[in-house]
């Protein structure tokens, strides 16, 4: 069956291609390109001069500053700890080790409004955390540090289920080699196994990043959502929609989805590049 | 540095010739325990300490409360299109990727992808964008009294895009490194190409199938930021169990809410259980063992 | 039942690749037919071509008389041998030969007793009885290879086409196997092209070899018309291995005497 020029499709005995592919462009179309090519026309009509404006307003600028902010913050946590709980997992063999692993997928798992919920009322003044950190004066829930908090969370699993397959893979020979040229542990482990890694790290971080950017659910009953302060971008978006602001609501869209879309493009490049360096990724 | 790993008692390893002191092991696992109590394990346990707060009594009521049933019965609605839906999608995907050879492969890979890299709360806005009374199709859909966004298609239409991506990309890689010569041999042997499908593809791809369709259901049922924008919020009707979660905390009614989400919370465990016996059994006919994301 | 191939003038292209230039071949009824060569010469191309795996860009295959381009590849009633076997892993041995039967359209599948024993017939046949219920993964790798075999039967094809059917084994299995081959042949008299690269193999098994170098058939003949007059001189650097080993079986089946103590 042909359905494509034979210029753009190698012949094949398998029958199906054209029905395969053309319910999946459908699909693909109807449900994720036409909606957004929607948001892109709504973008385009609004001018330049309006969509600056509403781009550059304080609150606009305040929320997306809390939003990266907070998210890279998270991510860079996410990275240390991430690495280490790989490690720990790769490496170690200890009770409860299993039970562990198949743990760090939770917050994959579990819907965002309950994770918001939950952390939320551990880190409320009066929460079991949030009360110990109130006696030495420090405010958890409904600021900035909340949603740190809250998008650690939901970031870990992206840096760990990245980085522990490479880690798996990384042959004991060269650590061997390293320990019999002399190095200690400790260089053995940064100048010769890490490096390894270190690509998968960054992509970890990037996709931690990019998913703490665009969280919801799980941060709007921690933070604080009051405006200039602790409002995030995707919360603005919504108010502006309850507005049927739909022009102000589309401008911090795009905002958001042009930086995601670097931040994808910027992980492609990495493995690219990192396949070339070390052969794989 | 070496003879201190023979006081570790729990390795059932061999000892390798380069490893950490038992000590530099403790600590190490320790902090990781640590980081992993506090911020995996408390939410998750204070989910159902919470739930419980008032009494097994209490908690059952909570479920039979009118509102949070039919939250329930929509979440399950939704899911029951959604997941189904994007299954075929993935299986349909999944035949046209791995069993042709044409041009554009990696970009439709990349499209297929897009949902993972937008905010939720977008997924919600571009339908608004598009059937919203101010949108595109605003108009046409009013004119002839079809109402999409605030009411349950809308729902569906932001869970399906937010849930796309699911089964498709536990599909394509393992029925890549499955190859074409099984189908090719069937083929040869008289069948149908549907007869191919049903006995020797299908088959070859169940259990990453049943993988995918898991994850596209945690995600299809807890989906919040997206159908918070297309719903109208309104009790009894467009609630999804998430958006009932918010109305009965905002609400100040945490054990209420609470109850709810220890639904969800147990719907969770029960995924991460099921995914974990189907990677630790069928770990080579998942290509998600080798690459989790 | 068992038909003759005419191959004429096929030409496949990859790409730009020429994997068959202008290829010819003539395969009688009933014959057992050899496509050697080294890796890249087209001979898998052609058998694949011939299957209907591959749409070639000119030319023609005729089964009897009928242009194959008329059949469907489900029409073709070929019985194609893989490589690699490519057996349904998730299926047992029984339902792996049962498949062709099965997949028949409603009006001509026979019934599952008629399929039942088929089956075992055939199981006899490749001297597996006792194997119907064990799973591909199961079956050592000679075990394997008569399974597809047998799969290949069940559907009473016009022509066998085996790919490289003993490339997978270790040598003591490909002995015995290339003699059951023959002796299969002989009994049941299928038109049949194998493919290898292995010079010993075709010549103890063919009644014909083609021999094809990058996309060409260079010399088509029986195994004694190719040793004793090559048509290229790289037929006969090809062919140098098996003159050299004829002439040491000979050397060694004069009778020695045997010294000792």
């Amino acid at each position: 069956m042909t359905f494509l020029p034979s210029s753009l499709r190698q012949p094949s005995a398998l029958p199906g291609f054209g029905l395969a592919l053309g319910f999946t462009l459908a699909a693909l179309s109807l449900i994720v390109l036409l909606p957004l090519a929607a948001l892109v026309l709504r973008a385009a009509s609004i001018g330049p001069a309006d969509f600056f404006k509403i781009a550059s307003d304080p609150r606009t600028l305040a929320a997306l500053r809390l939003s990266f902010g907070t998210a890279l913050i998270a991510a860079l946590i996410n990275t240390v700890f991430g690495l280490l709980i790989a490690w720990v997992l790769v490496r170690y063999r200890f009770p409860g080790r299993r039970i562990i692993d198949a743990a760090v997928d939770l917050p994959f798992a579990l819907p965002t409004a309950v994770a918001g919920i939950s952390m939320a009322a551990i880190y409320a003044p009066n929460g079991p955390i949030g009360s110990i950190a109130k006696n030495f004066g420090l405010k958890i829930a409904y600021t900035p540090l909340g949603i740190v908090l809250a998008l650690v969370f939901i970031g870990l699993p992206f840096v760990v289920r990245t980085v522990q397959p490479v880690l798996e893979e990384v042959e004991s020979d060269i650590e061997e080699a390293s320990a019999l040229l002399g190095a200690s542990r400790l260089r053995t482990v940064f100048q010769v196994v890490l490096p390894h890694v270190y690509p998968a790290l960054l992509t970890g971080f990037a996709l931690a990043f990019a998913r703490g950017v665009g969280e919801y659910g799980s941060v709007i009953f921690i933070a604080g959502n009051i405006p200039l302060v602790s409002e995030i971008a995707p919360l603005l978006i919504v108010i502006k929609l309850e507005e049927f602001d739909y022009g102000g609501a589309t401008v911090i869209a795009t905002l958001m989805l042009a930086i995601s879309f670097a931040m994808l493009f910027l992980i492609n490049a990495i493995q690219g590049w990192s396949r070339t360096k070390y052969g794989n990724v | 540095m070496a003879m201190s790993d023979r006081f570790l008692p729990l390795a059932h390893t061999p000892e390798r010739a380069t490893s950490e002191t038992a000590l530099t092991k403790a600590v190490l696992i320790g902090i990781a325990g640590l980081f992993l109590v506090a911020i995996l394990f408390f939410p998750l346990v204070t989910v159902f300490i919470e739930a419980l707060r008032k009494g097994w009594g209490t908690l059952f009521e909570n479920f039979s409360d009118p509102d949070t049933l039919a939250a329930i019965r929509l979440t399950l609605l939704v899911a029951a299109i959604a997941v189904p839906f994007n299954a075929v999608v993935g299986l349909a995907a999944s035949w046209a990727i791995a069993k042709f050879e044409f041009k554009g492969k990696n970009l439709l890979l990349t499209l297929i992808d897009l949902p993972f890299a937008i905010s939720p709360v977008i997924s919600g806005l571009v339908f608004v964008l598009l059937f919203g009374a101010q949108g595109w199709l605003g108009p046409w859909l009013v004119a002839h009294n079809v109402q999409i966004i605030f009411a349950v298609p809308g729902i569906v239409l932001a869970t399906v895009l937010v849930t796309f991506p699911f089964v498709a990309r536990e599909l394509i890689p393992l029925m890549q490194s499955q190859g074409t010569s099984e189908e090719e041999a069937a083929l040869m042997l008289g069948a149908s190409g549907w007869y191919t499908f049903f006995k020797v593809t299908l088959p070859n791809v169940k259990w990453a199938l049943l993988y995918g369709v898991l994850l596209c259901n945690a995600r299809a049922m807890g989906e919040f930021g997206a159908v918070s924008v297309v719903s109208g919020h309104i009790r009894g009707l467009t609630n999804t169990m998430p958006l009932h979660i918010e109305i009965l905390y905002n609400e100040y009614n945490f054990v209420g809410a609470f109850a709810v989400a220890s639904l969800l919370a147990g719907l969770a465990l029960f995924t991460l259980l099921a995914k974990s016996l189907l990677e630790w059994r069928f770990a080579g006919e998942l290509a998600a063992s080798s690459r989790r994301n | 039942m068992s038909v003759p191939v005419r191959v004429r003038n096929l030409e496949k292209n990859f790409g730009r690749y020429p994997a068959l230039k202008g290829v010819s071949l003539d395969v009688e009824a009933g014959e057992l037919v050899a496509l050697l060569g080294p890796s890249g010469s087209g001979k898998t191309t052609l058998l694949r071509a011939i299957a209907g795996l591959e749409q070639p860009d000119a030319g023609q295959v005729l089964f009897g008389d009928i242009d194959a381009n008329t059949l469907s590849l489900r029409e073709r009633r070929i019985g194609f041998v893989f490589q690699q076997y490519a057996l349904f892993k998730h299926m047992k041995v029984f339902d792996n030969i049962a498949f062709g039967l099965r997949a028949r359209p409603r009006v001509s599948r026979p019934s599952e007793v008629v399929i039942k024993a088929k089956v075992m017939e055939l199981l006899h046949l490749v001297q597996l009885d006792g194997l119907e219920a064990r799973y591909p993964a199961q079956l050592s790798g000679g075990q394997r290879q008569r399974v597809a075999l047998a799969r290949a039967l069940a559907i009473e094809p016009r022509v066998l086409l085996l790919d490289e059917p003993f490339g997978a084994l270790d040598a003591r299995v490909r002995k015995d196997l290339r003699k059951w081959l023959r002796e299969l042949h002989q009994r049941t008299g299928h038109t049949t092209l194998f493919v290898t690269h292995d010079q010993d193999e075709a010549f103890e098994l063919a009644d014909r070899i083609a021999i094809l170098d990058h996309g060409r058939i260079e010399q088509v003949g029986t195994a004694a018309e190719i040793l004793e007059r090559p048509a290229t001189p790289f037929i006969d650097s090809f062919i140098e291995g098996i003159a050299r080993r004829e002439a040491q079986a000979r050397e060694w089946a004069k009778p020695h005497v045997v010294v000792s103590r």
